[in-house]
């Protein structure tokens, strides 16, 4: 104990941290800041921690090598001892990352903490989920995979659509005409050099405003900020009713960065490492690519999106974006804290969660993709062709051999990019099916070109029958009317 | 405090300011030509070049075949991704049309299907016609179409960059069908 006592006074003789260190750690802070709630920044830290770690693990192995990254991840996966397991956690790791950091933003909203004088801390805060998100986007090209290698393509597409700087920034972007080695090396840059510096230096100023303002009291709704008496009450506050963050407020945040580690390693452990997919060979087109789980509404959203409001929304949707986050302190730095008290900002956060789990769900589902194996994968249901004549049969096979199941479900199977057919036949009349197939129209390419007459007979024909059978099928108006025909 | 306002210090450190802007100046030029390397390469003389897909008789009349080129700008590091595919559509023997794999929405590989007629994407959903035109889908435009010549019975593209939605015509010129004088 005394060589200890002795070794880190001759260590505080000359540094002079001591004192400062125990001020920090023992500065008080409200009560109810001891609160499950007030754990989420610690553990992004932590997990940031973690990210550093097996990132620095990998890079030991990795090579940024177009032609060599897939094959030293296979490396990694496959041959090198744990090398699977290093891989996983720094991959579930990141997906904790922006999980973590987008329930801490929350937090900090619906808790009124990005009000006055916590404005610059919010706007550090934004900045370090930018960088997150970048981090999370860049790492996804250097698990160099068919996704990332069309990831890129799209990036690059999106890009692109800027006014008159769009072409030269996709060159910039990808480092020369097309994905390739300089691109990777590029991301590589990015991921490991400059984005993780921004972030050590943007986390490190986000601490530091932390401690000099305080860690946000508990808001209780009646409690109003005001500038000009805020700092003198919240002095108060800690003076009278605080606790030492060290040991009275810390011990949560351990605990939760504690079950977070737990977690990681649990999801690395049953779930293992992420990718990579497919080899990034561009030759190799039987792909369907995915962006990664955090980025999946973003796919939806460029799915959906007719197609004039497509260049606007995705150069200007993020600007007005970034602009409205940044700017929220300054038009709502006084007033109520408490969730209680603000409806329209839990209402939004709602709208936003809401919003993000159906596209990020659609995005799993993915309905406007044609599944490009249906024709040759999917079976026509048996019902559909029992008891049919040889022309509907005859249409069947027309209906998978053109790909239209690539598109279209019969029973619950094949595409769903166009209408489900099983009841079609309810719809549409003969003359309108005939039409449909050969012009197209709504969404559907016109076949007219593509089918002899005979087989769009046949088709129309097998078209016909797809309705239940307490379903009278469609009938025209005019020739009811006009020949006096009944039901 | 001398009777100018400044002081012999403050012009010292001014003066250093200065020395180092004008340093710095000198180096950013050439950090900041190196950085913007691929943009100025991508101008002057440009990346295209004229390569061969192979003999045309690996082209059947009627058909859409997948093509691949190495492309003309490629580094030691790049492995299969300088390998670009592209669709070759022979008309009816006489005239070509040679698309971008790269479908004209946001960039995924669009597939054919002979049967169907169609490219179909996987990503967003984006259908063209046999003729590159756009069928259905939210691609803004149909495909993106190289520039082609038959040379010696060789099918030549002119190609080297990746075609994207806001620079459909880096060096790629948008012909009809036919337009080309065949060789």
């Amino acid at each position: 104990m005394r060589l200890i006592r002795n070794l880190s006074n001759w260590f505080d003789q000359r540094l002079g941290l001591a004192t400062p260190i125990r001020e920090t750690l023992e500065h008080p802070v409200p009560r109810e800041t001891a609160s499950w709630f007030y754990v989420f920044g610690s553990a992004a830290l932590t997990v940031f921690g973690v990210q550093i770690v097996t990132g620095i693990l990998l890079a030991l192995l990795y090579v940024p090598s177009a032609g060599e990254a897939w094959k030293t991840l296979e490396m990694i996966n496959h041959q090198v001892t744990l090398g699977w397991f290093i891989r996983a956690l720094h991959g579930w790791g990141s997906n904790f990352m922006v999980a973590i950091v987008l329930i801490h933003m929350v937090q900090v909203f619906l808790f009124g903490a990005f009000k006055y004088p916590r404005e610059l801390t919010w706007i550090i805060g934004v900045l370090l989920l930018l960088l997150t998100l970048g981090m999370a986007f860049t790492g996804q090209v250097l698990r160099f995979d068919q996704d990332a290698y069309w990831g890129l393509g799209i990036g690059a597409s999106i890009v692109s659509r800027v006014p008159i700087l769009g072409p030269p920034a996709v060159n910039l972007l990808l480092g020369g005409p097309i994905i390739a080695g300089a691109t990777l090396a590029r991301f590589f840059a990015l991921h490991v050099f400059v984005i993780p510096g921004l972030l050590i230096a943007f986390v490190s100023l986000h601490l530091l405003l932390v401690l000099r303002l305080g860690i946000n009291e508990w808001p209780m709704p009646g409690r109003v900020v005001r500038r000009a008496t805020y700092i003198r009450e919240y002095h108060k506050l800690t003076r009278r009713d605080g606790i030492p963050f060290v040991p009275g407020a810390v011990v949560k945040d351990m605990f939760f960065s504690g079950f977070i580690l737990l977690a990681i390693a649990a999801c690395a452990l049953f779930f293992g490492p992420i990718g990579p997919t497919g080899q990034p060979d561009p030759t190799i087109i039987q792909t369907a690519p995915r962006p990664d789980y955090f980025f999946l509404w973003v796919y939806a959203v460029l799915s959906l999106l007719p197609p004039w409001a497509e260049t606007p929304v995705l150069l200007i949707g993020p600007v007005i974006a970034l602009i409205v986050l940044v700017a929220l302190p300054f038009f709502s730095g006084e007033g109520e804290k408490s969730w209680k008290r603000r409806p329209i900002g839990v209402l939004t956060i709602l709208l936003a969660a809401v919003a993000l789990g159906t596209f990020t769900h659609l995005a799993r589902v993915a309905p406007w993709s044609p599944a490009m194996d249906a024709w040759s994968g999917d079976a026509i249901p048996a019902q559909y062709l029992k008891g049919r004549t040889s022309l509907e049969r005859q249409g069947a096979l027309v209906f998978q051999v053109k790909q239209c199941h690539n598109c279209h479900a019969l029973g619950g199977v094949g595409g769903q990019r166009g209408p489900a057919l099983d009841r079609v036949a309810v719809k549409l009349t003969q003359d309108q099916l005939i039409r449909q197939v050969i012009q197209g129209g709504g969404n559907m390419p016109a076949y007219g070109k593509n089918l002899t007459p005979a087989e769009t007979t046949a088709l129309v024909a097998f078209l016909l029958t797809l309705h239940p059978g307490d379903e009278a099928p469609a009938r025209e108006g005019y020739r009811a009317a006009g020949f006096g025909a009944r039901p | 405090m001398n009777l100018t306002g400044l002081s012999r210090r403050g012009m010292l450190i001014a003066l250093a300011v200065l020395f180092n802007a004008a340093v710095g100046l000198l180096l950013a030029v050439p950090i900041v030509g190196y950085l913007l390397s691929p943009v100025v390469r991508g101008r002057r003389p440009g990346y295209e070049s004229w390569l061969s897909l192979g003999a045309i008789s690996q082209f059947p009349e009627g058909q859409t075949r997948l093509a691949t080129y190495r492309n003309p700008v490629a580094r030691p590091t790049d492995g299969e991704t300088a390998n670009i595919p592209c669709w070759v559509r022979n008309v009816d023997g006489q005239r070509f049309q040679v698309f971008a794999i790269n479908c004209a929405h946001l960039g995924c590989p669009v597939r054919w299907f002979p049967k169907s007629g169609l490219f179909m994407c996987p990503c967003h959903g984006g259908v063209y016609y046999a003729d590159g035109s756009y069928a259905a889908g939210p691609p803004p435009r149909g495909l993106f179409t190289y520039s082609y010549k038959v040379e010696q019975g060789n099918l030549m593209v002119n190609a080297g960059e990746m075609p994207t939605t806001g620079a459909p015509t880096a060096g790629l010129i948008n012909i009809t069908a036919g337009r080309w004088p065949c060789a």
